[in-house]
């Protein structure tokens, strides 16, 4: 009996359960390539500056508009620019701004999905809320929300920082709807699914139910829309610098490089092939990155 | 009070027990009428005792057994259990008396919650109600998974990894965790296979011969009722129709309904079942919402008379034990 006892304490160790967990990442191949290639691109991004030490403001008008080349290997722009390291530093911004709004619209609709879902009485306001959010004119919107706020936050923290916080909080506020209704929705089955009633009649109070039982089934569907939710943020801070909204026309985002180079698509289309390769890598990263946790971290799936 | 209980006083004392569910219609959903899901339901379980709560689907046995728990809102009547009335008791207090009343429930896939362990399911009452280390909880459950004859080594897979039956012992574990007195069996063996279904219910048995548990037993399955209860009640649209000792009541039904209820149970024996004759009941359950006037069975009673349409019978005591709601016995 003892050595019975032993074996299963030894198999019953904390660390098991991420054991499987990263045993069933593994066996997703797509999502093992995305941790890989994006593991690959933070790197880059975060220590290639120190590598690639051109500095991304510096102009040398003499070589401008010129091809892919040993000393500047993604070309220059139409100020001498080094589009390598515009890439690296934008890169910083760009994938900064994509997890932090993701976060906050992921927190935002999931708190508004679980409550519309659970508490009774707050199902229909919330989700006139959500509807009213849907129903707001984005641009408009982003429009007086910037003009309102850009002086007071630049003053406050410093022209980037304070930008910074402006577009991940105007990401995060308008783009939490779709999550907010998809959590919702899942939390209406899954709170009157027996295990939930049994938990009931234990005792555990409301907020432990919803912590326990509710919010780790509906995993799936939060991840799927973080997922997505990354992509949305990169892609409206590109709309945003575009419409002069974001970060100031010096300060490289792969958005702004994108938009810069539209003017020259017809003479240089490399220009917009590179920040669009990486906007478009990083989301696919992502995504497959997503879906091999949303599987790994589903006991019915795993171990199949 | 609690604990310095006098014999004869029933665990469970339910009196006039009503759970109306309001029905909603138009665009402003006004309440428009009632589902009596439960309707004036008296009953008292002794301490150790089976009683069985049998019916057809829908009359109002599940909901009577929630009710019991209080995890369904109780429209009116009182609840009281172990001495203490809990039927108005705050979600706070009743919190605190869970530990005496468990629940086994029907579906044991859809009642163990997905994405947790074995180990975390039985665990969580522990942690809710008991400040135990985390040595001292493994212990426990590993005793418990030993009382229901779980696999230690099962500990930490995950439900959808194990059959109905196993399914349905862990679900027993979490009952059991608490060492509660009473225990509330929702159909614990309607979704399982017969020859699954014989061994949870001697399970169930063991259990209770072990721990003095008090089971409130609800099935359609009369023949498994018969077996594991000591009394039987049967219910017919939200209202108990016949109350009494198990041999009596299977050798003797006295209300028609029951009558006609265990005359749909096959025989063992061919003699006797070729010789047996079932009552086949004419038209469908009333809806719940708009029960007929008088006694609530008479649209359907073979033996109605005049007075069944217009005054609702009363449940009442005939024999020592033995109670029926009928016109045929109460004058």
């Amino acid at each position: 009996m003892s050595d019975v006892t032993t074996s299963i304490t030894l198999q019953s160790a904390p660390s098991s359960q991420w054991r499987d967990i990263w045993d069933q990442f593994k066996t997703h191949r797509g999502a093992l390539f995305g941790a890989i290639f994006f593991l690959f691109i933070m790197g880059a991004v975060f220590l290639g500056p120190f590598v690639w030490t051109i500095d991304p403001q510096y102009i040398d008008i003499l070589s401008r508009d010129q091809g892919m080349s040993l000393a500047h290997p993604m070309g220059t722009d139409q100020l001498g620019r080094d589009t390598l390291a515009r890439i690296l530093v934008g890169g910083q911004t760009t994938v900064a701004v994509g997890i932090t709004a993701m976060l906050l619209s992921l927190v935002l609709g999931t708190l508004v999905g679980v409550l519309a879902g659970f508490v009774k009485w707050m199902d229909g306001p919330l989700m006139r809320l959500t509807d009213l959010f849907l129903a707001l004119p984005i641009l408009p919107l982003l429009l007086v929300i910037i003009l309102l706020f850009r002086d007071p936050l630049r003053a406050a923290f410093g022209p980037e920082t304070g930008i910074f916080i402006l577009i991940v909080f105007v990401i995060g506020i308008t783009s939490w709807m779709q999550a907010a209704r998809i959590v919702r929705g899942d939390v209406l089955t899954i709170k009157e699914r027996e295990f939930v009633l049994a938990a009931k009649s234990i005792g555990t109070p409301s907020s432990r139910i919803i912590l326990r039982h509710i919010l780790p089934n509906v995993l799936s569907p939060i991840m799927v829309s973080a997922t997505i939710g990354i992509a949305n943020a990169i892609i409206t801070e590109s709309a945003l610098s575009f419409l002069g909204l974001g970060f100031p026309s010096d300060f490289p985002t792969w958005g702004r490089l994108l938009f810069d180079a539209t003017d020259y698509l017809q003479s240089f289309p490399e220009r917009v092939l590179w920040p669009g390769v990486a906007i478009s890598f990083t989301v696919l990263s992502v995504n497959y990155l997503g879906d091999g946790l949303r599987d790994a971290l589903d006991p019915r799936i795993r171990g199949r | 009070m609690a604990d310095h209980q006098p014999e004869n006083e029933p665990l469970v004392e339910v009196r006039d027990l009503k759970v109306y569910f309001p029905v909603l219609a138009g665009v402003l959903r006004r309440k428009v009428g009632e589902v009596k899901a439960v309707d004036k339901v008296s009953l008292d379980i002794m301490q150790g005792e089976t009683l069985g709560l049998v019916g057809e689907s829908g009359c109002g046995k599940t909901t009577a057994g929630r009710a019991i728990l209080r995890l369904n809102d109780i429209t009116d009547g009182t609840v009281k259990i172990k001495g203490k009335y809990i039927h108005k008791s705050s979600l706070k207090e009743i919190r605190k008396i869970r530990p005496t009343m468990q629940m086994i429930f029907q579906d044991p896939q859809e009642s163990l919650n997905p994405r947790m362990t074995v180990s975390a399911i039985i665990s969580e009452p522990l942690t809710e109600h008991q400040n135990l280390s985390k040595k001292e909880r493994e212990e426990r459950v590993f005793d418990l998974m030993d009382s229901v004859g779980l696999n230690r080594d099962f500990a930490t897979r995950y439900p959808h990894e194990f059959s109905g039956g196993q399914r349905q012992r862990i679900g027993i574990a979490r009952a059991l965790a608490l060492n509660p007195e009473l225990i509330v069996c929702d159909e614990p063996i309607a979704a399982l296979d017969v020859s699954i279904q014989a061994q949870v219910v001697n399970l169930l048995e063991d259990l209770q011969e072990e721990r003095n548990l008090t089971y409130l037993f609800i099935s359609h399955d009369l023949g498994m009722v018969r077996h594991i209860a000591t009394r039987v009640a049967v219910m017919y649209l939200g209202q108990i129709v016949e109350i009494g000792k198990s041999e009596s009541l299977y050798s003797s039904p006295l209300h028609p309904y029951t009558e006609a209820l265990l005359s749909a149970v096959p025989e063992a024996d061919p003699e006797i079942e070729r010789t047996r004759k079932a009552i086949v009941l004419s038209g469908d359950v009333p809806s719940p919402a708009n029960p007929p006037e008088g006694c609530n069975f008479c649209n359907r009673c073979p033996k109605a008379f005049d007075i069944c349409h217009k005054v609702e019978p009363t449940l009442t005591e005939i024999e020592p034990g033995r109670f029926v709601s009928c016109h045929l016995y109460n004058g």
